[in-house]
């Protein structure tokens, strides 16, 4: 079986965070003194930053979509609660919740990460881009494009997650081939059925996006 | 036949039906800006949360939630179940709490104080000699004489065992809802919901019940996007009605959507189905007997017996008996084409089996015992042929077996379905405005089926528009009613609603301007955006102008559905084909390619009509092959309630696949049936059957895993 294929950004990045798991594995030993993020914060060291943070609220920015966003927040808040819950920005979905279905797609430094496998604190410091931030002057992004000509997409739920999926790894493979496409993009699960729109529709944009050139 | 005035128009005429239309809420959904029940955040909302029983089968002998109303940050707590009450599947609900974080509501739960006696419980039904009292006899049919048919010394018999597994509908939206009490007794909510139009009346009847005076004309429902529904979403359940009294005693909007391990135990289930099944035929493929003995649960209520045998109804002698089994599982619900994909897993599986005993091409075999599915023989025939071309099954088919040195052996399986269809009740509010332009309002709801789409196409069709000059309203009920989406009846219903209410609307428009342009208001029609005489297209009228003679005036019509002029009819066929390799060392089942030939009458929208059949498809692979509520004896819990062990099948998972929508003359005078269900019947039979040909034994239940295979070849086939 060909699934349960590791975006390999995406195992890069594990490589360098705390999971949220190990993370709050460490907190139920840790409630009552304060979390230590040691770990984490060495991924994204903030200048001055104690060593403990929480239990209670503490302060971050959050950089997305190229503005800071000034947030006070738990450290146990995942970045997908804090972007839905608290910046209102719904377009990455909860579905597993634990980093299986990639329906919470997000783009961390210019890869995909899944936003409920991290925590808002890690993300501090961090470059965010959601599905919210593709679009430019009202104009939708090729790969959305593409979704929507060969209707990759049906209830729409994996929607989101799949196009900022297919956008970073076409920013990584501008010239997919279709064996490219099914193991790159192993990392998100669709209920309704949508896969012969998406493969179509990755190679489609990446043709667009290269002016029609690609070898796909 | 005479025309009739809502008939639908002629082929040559359709500008827009039965073309590749892209859905029209595709750029939302894309862009991330759809809004689905889980996206909606409103000022002040708390976050909805509930305690489950961790027992299958247990009784309450002790609850206090002192500690958890006493949490900072809680502001509402219900007790749904009390002590004395008994729990008969683990996930159950039994307090509810709101909160001003998911976190905070979390917190709460873990300082309930709850005990429980532990009663013995039953959750694993496939060995029926285990049940006990679980099962009792549901009912069964006779006809012909079964037993002289199964004597007859010129017959060939097969018997063997087949069966499906239960499943989860694991929509990737959760269950759930927002509530909102916009009033001391107005309410709001946002169900993510397949009825959207059936909500405020199943919600208000439990609030009165509770006490709580609220009427069904102030709760307003709203779903402009569901995220799966498959059969799991028609009602409130029980978590939706609490999440409203939260709310009320919140005095706050509270969002509850259920978290994932909970939507997989208790919001959705398909039951399971096993059979002992003994079938004859005479050496000529003729099928003449039929016996089978099947069993299956849908949780605490047992289930009721698929249509056996499955499309092959003719079958002169038959004999059924089955039994009903309870579990300590979370109750079933409707799953896409209820009972349908188990009867065609027992069904095609026996009859395969049966044809590879008489030595018989199934191709062959499923083509000359059509007649025994009186309604649709033909169409089956012809659907036969095209799916058979499509996998090229003269050049790839070989009899059971594949006689290859390789380890990996490809073979190929057939199944056929049937499904009704016919068009729900539904109302559609057609307004025309004199500044031009055009709303089409119902409570329908948009599955992801393509809905707002067919609406769409049916208006701007009619009123001769193109299709953005039409706003189409659906998902509140602020709109007129129309029924739920289940049973492939939604676009039968909305299309004929839809186009009724134009045809009206477009009557009295034409009257309008009829006597400015001298023209007879039945010589008018309306194309191209315009309002032109039958006959001479210079006297015509652009949609504007003859808008503006509406002066202050909005034609304001409500189509309906069932109503004047058959639009829509019931019944159709389908044939898929399944080609797999199967490894015999490892037991992997990969999918080469899969083919659906697939009627449903007059095809609205053919883009989204193929994306409704390559979805089937894909569903049918994943149960086919992965999915399986798999229940555990010992604790009486859902071991894989989570989405790496209830596996989905990925995008590198599925193969080639082909879509034929049979259509054109004989399919299109039928007018429009729906497909939501028939594609998705057949695959779990069809890549059954295909392994079964690969292998040379039959694997006798679904999913199809590796250690399964691996089984079967231990005990015969070509490894």
């Amino acid at each position: 079986m060909k699934r349960k294929k590791q975006k390999p950004t995406e195992a890069a990045s594990r490589k360098e965070s705390l999971t949220r798991r190990d993370f709050l594995k460490g907190a139920s030993a840790a409630v009552s003194s304060g979390l230590l993020i040691t770990e984490a914060r060495a991924a994204s060291p903030p200048a001055g930053s104690d060593a403990v943070a929480g239990p209670g609220p503490v302060s971050i920015t959050l950089r997305v979509n190229g503005k800071p966003h000034k947030l006070n927040l738990e450290p146990r808040v995942t970045l997908l609660d804090a972007l839905r819950n608290h910046l209102d920005l719904t377009g990455a979905k909860k579905v597993c919740d634990r980093g299986v279905c990639g329906a919470c797609t997000v783009i961390m430094d210019g890869k995909p990460v899944y936003a409920c496998n991290l925590l808002a604190i890690q993300a501090e410091g961090h470059d965010i881009g959601t599905i919210e931030g593709l679009s430019q002057d009202g104009k939708l992004h090729p790969v959305m494009a593409a979704f929507v000509e060969n209707d990759a997409q049906q209830c729409g739920f994996c929607t989101p997650g799949f196009v900022v999926a297919c956008k970073a790894f076409l920013d990584k493979h501008p010239n997919p081939t279709f064996d490219d496409v099914e193991e790159g993009l192993g990392g998100n699960l669709c209920r309704c059925g949508t896969y012969v729109g998406v493969r179509q529709a990755v190679l489609d944009a990446a043709k667009s996006m290269k002016g029609g050139k690609a070898n796909a | 036949m005479p025309k009739c005035k809502y008939d639908w128009p002629e082929a040559g005429e359709r500008k827009l039906i039965g073309k590749r239309i892209s859905r029209i809420d595709g750029p939302a959904k894309s862009s991330g800006k759809a809004k689905y029940t889980y996206d909606v955040n409103l000022p002040g909302m708390l976050y909805g949360k509930i305690l489950r029983s961790p027992y299958a089968h247990a009784k309450i002998t002790a609850l206090d939630t002192s500690a958890a109303e006493s949490t900072p940050g809680v502001k509402a707590v219900r007790k749904i179940q009390d002590v004395g009450k008994e729990i008969q599947w683990a996930g159950d609900e039994i307090v509810a709490v709101a909160a001003e974080s998911e976190d905070i509501a979390r917190d709460a739960l873990k300082k309930i104080k709850i005990e429980f006696e532990q009663l013995p419980h039953f959750v694993n039904e496939e060995d029926l000699s285990k049940a006990g009292e679980h099962a009792k006899a549901a009912g069964g049919e006779k006809a012909g004489d079964p037993d002289k048919a199964f004597s007859d010394p010129d017959v060939v018999i097969s018997d063997g065992y087949y069966g499906i597994a239960t499943i989860t509908h694991c929509c990737l939206e959760s269950h759930g809802s927002v509530a909102e009490w916009t009033g001391p007794d107005t309410l709001k909510t946002y169900f993510s919901t397949q009825n959207v139009s059936g909500i405020p009346g199943e919600v208000g009847e439990a609030l009165r019940q509770a006490n709580i005076d609220v009427k069904n004309n102030n709760i307003e429902n709203i779903c402009q996007y569901v995220g799966g529904g498959f059969g799991s979403k028609f009602g409130a359940d029980r978590w939706g009605i609490e999440n409203a009294r939260l709310a009320k005693i919140a005095g706050k909007p509270v969002k509850l959507l259920l978290e994932r391990d909970m939507e997989l135990e208790v919001a959705g289930a398909r039951p399971s189905s096993y059979a002992k099944i003994k079938v004859a035929a005479k050496k000529d493929g003729t099928i003449v007997a039929w016996q089978s003995d099947s069993w299956g649960t849908g949780g605490p209520a047992g289930t009721g017996m698929p249509p056996l045998p499955y499309v092959f109804t003719g079958i002169p002698n038959k004999v059924t008996r089955h039994t009903s089994v309870s579990t300590n599982t979370g109750p079933a619900r409707a799953w896409r084409a209820p009972n349908h994909p188990q009867a065609a897993v027992l069904t095609m599986g026996a009859l395969e089996d049966l044809a590879a005993k008489l030595n018989m091409d199934p191709l062959e075999f499923f083509s000359k015992n059509a007649d025994l599915a009186p309604e649709r023989a033909d169409v089956y025939r012809q659907e036969l042929r095209k799916a058979a071309e499509l996998i090229d099954w003269e050049k790839n088919w070989h009899p059971r077996g594949h006689p290859t040195p390789s380890s990996i052996k490809r073979g190929l399986g057939i199944s056929l379905h049937t499904w009704g269809g016919r068009g729900h009740n539904s109302n559609c509010n057609v307004n025309i405005h004199p500044d031009g332009s055009v709303e089409v309002n119902l409570a329908s709801q948009d599955l992801g089926t393509g809905t707002r789409t067919v609406i769409n196409i049916v208006a701007a069709e009619t009123l001769g528009l193109p299709l953005e000059a039409i706003a189409v309203n659906i998902g509140d009920t602020k709109y007129p009613s129309s029924g739920p989406s289940g049973g492939s009846t939604t676009v039968g219903g909305v299309s004929a609603s839809t186009r009724r209410g134009c045809v009206d609307a477009l009557d009295q428009l034409f009257a309008a301007v009829a006597p400015g342009l001298g023209v007879p208001a039945d010589q008018l029609i309306a194309a191209g955006g315009k309002i032109q005489a039958k006959d001479d297209s210079s006297k015509s009228l652009t949609w504007k102008q003859a808008c503006a003679k509406l002066g202050l005036k909005t034609i304001q019509v409500t189509g309906k559905n069932p109503g004047p002029c058959s639009l829509g009819s019931s019944g159709v066929g389908g044939v898929e084909i399944a080609d797999v390799s199967v490894d015999t060392e490892t037991g992997i089942v990969k999918i080469n390619k899969m083919v659906c030939a697939q009627d449903c009458g007059l095809v609205i929208d053919v883009k989204t009509a193929e994306s409704q059949c390559y979805g089937a498809l894909i569903m049918g692979i994943t149960y086919a092959l992965f999915e399986q509520k798999i229940m555990d004896d010992v604790t009486g819990r859902m071991l894989n309630p989570n989405m790496e062990f209830y596996k989905l099948a990925g995008i590198g998972d599925i193969g080639e696949l082909v879509v034929h929508m049979m259509t054109g003359p004989g399919f299109d005078e039928r007018g429009t049936i729906g497909l939501g269900e028939p594609p998705v019947i057949s695959p779990g039979a069809a890549i059954s059957n295909a392994v079964a040909n690969a292998i040379g034994v039959r694997v006798p239940t679904l999913p199809i895993t590796p250690e399964k295979v691996l089984a079967a070849l231990e005990k015969g086939g070509v490894a």
